[in-house]
């Protein structure tokens, strides 16, 4: 449901943006409908070439279920304020929707399958390298269960010391919400110490 | 309404990719005055997006998922509408998606709701 057209001179609603990443099959669209208030959109339109976008997942079974490549969400806050989640396509040659996703984008949440790790390695390195974006990565626990620890993880993915890595469960929305909360406060601190940063900057000139 | 598929993104956009204004996926977009003999002159594509912008403020990748237009020809039509005055958007409030204000208040929202 839309909002009713804001009568005229009143200001639209601020809209922020967080953008989820990782491979195939992490939890990413799991993630987005757990706390979205609108079902997962249809984005086939999105792209000219919609035979491309489509993602095949394959499940242990054998059995392949397809996702489409990009889904997003959105929360509302307040009467003035949205809250948009943007889940990033799988495939690492779509690495223009990736920069078109996080232009003005105020954090991102890396999901991670402990048992694929590699299955996000290319999003870590595009958060590490390719964006200002500030972002954490998120353990996604399949069972509910932490089979590893994440210090194994944080050393498998050779992650920086400075990124939040948490447990997360992509189906649980208190779960969600509190990796989305984490991922905003990470960014609130990035922004602070890069102020100061230039703040100290112009001091010592 | 779905897209024409006869008629290919190019041919809608003049074969322009970029638009003068930045819209976001997130940007919001709304139609507060709906001018049905502007609306008429518009191609199907171009009119769902006024009609639908029209009926409430929605995000641009909302407008493109919900009238069936590819996201970057949404972007070009959007662009021209709003470069003819006939939309809102609140790009100028994004001009920081690090704004501690803003962060903040999404922080506590996000937390009310848990
Ligand atoms: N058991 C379990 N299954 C999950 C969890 N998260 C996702 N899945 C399943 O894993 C599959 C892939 O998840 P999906 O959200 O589509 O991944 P995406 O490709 O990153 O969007 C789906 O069948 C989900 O139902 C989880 O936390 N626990
Ligand atoms: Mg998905």
């Amino acid at each position: 449901m839309a909002f009713a057209t804001s009568p005229e001179g009143a200001p639209l609603p601020t809209s922020v943006k967080i953008v989820v990443a990782g491979g195939f099959g992490v939890g990413k669209t799991t993630l987005v409908s757990a706390v979205s208030e609108i079902p997962p959109v249809n984005t086939e339109a999105w792209m000219t070439q919609a035979s491309k976008t489509v993602d095949a997942v394959y499940t242990d079974d054998d059995k392949t279920t397809t996702t489409v490549a990009m889904d997003f969400g959105r929360i509302t806050l307040s009467q003035d304020l949205l809250l948009y989640l943007f889940g990033t396509p799988g495939q690492a040659r779509f690495w223009q929707m990736w920069d078109d996703l996080c232009r003005g984008a105020s954090g991102a949440v890396v999901l991670v399958d402990t048992r694929r790790l590699d299955a996000s390695f290319a999003a870590v390195n595009y958060f590490e390298n390719d964006t200002d974006v500030p972002f954490i990565v998120g353990v996604n626990l399949f069972d509910g269960v932490q089979t590893h620890a994440l210090d194994e993880v944080r050393e498998a993915l050779r992650l920086s010391k400075n990124v939040p890595l948490i447990a997360c469960d992509a189906r649980d929305r208190q779960s969600v919400v509190q990796t989305l909360v984490t991922a905003l406060t990470h960014s609130l601190e990035v922004a602070s110490a890069n102020a100061a940063g230039e703040q100290g900057t112009l001091a010592r000139r | 309404m779905t897209a024409n598929p006869w008629v290919r993104p190019y041919v809608l956009t003049g074969g322009r990719t970029r638009t003068r204004q930045t819209l976001h996926v997130h940007t919001l977009v709304s139609a507060p005055h709906y001018d049905p003999a502007f609306a008429a002159r518009l191609l199907p594509e171009a009119r769902s997006l006024y009609e639908r912008a029209h009926d409430g403020v929605e995000s641009v990748a909302e407008l493109s998922a919900n009238c069936g237009v590819p996201l970057g020809v949404t972007r070009v039509l959007l662009g021209d509408l709003a470069a003819g005055g006939r939309l809102e958007l609140n790009a100028e409030a994004l001009t920081s998606p690090y704004d501690p204000r803003v962060l903040k208040r999404v922080i506590h929202g996000l937390r009310d709701l848990a």
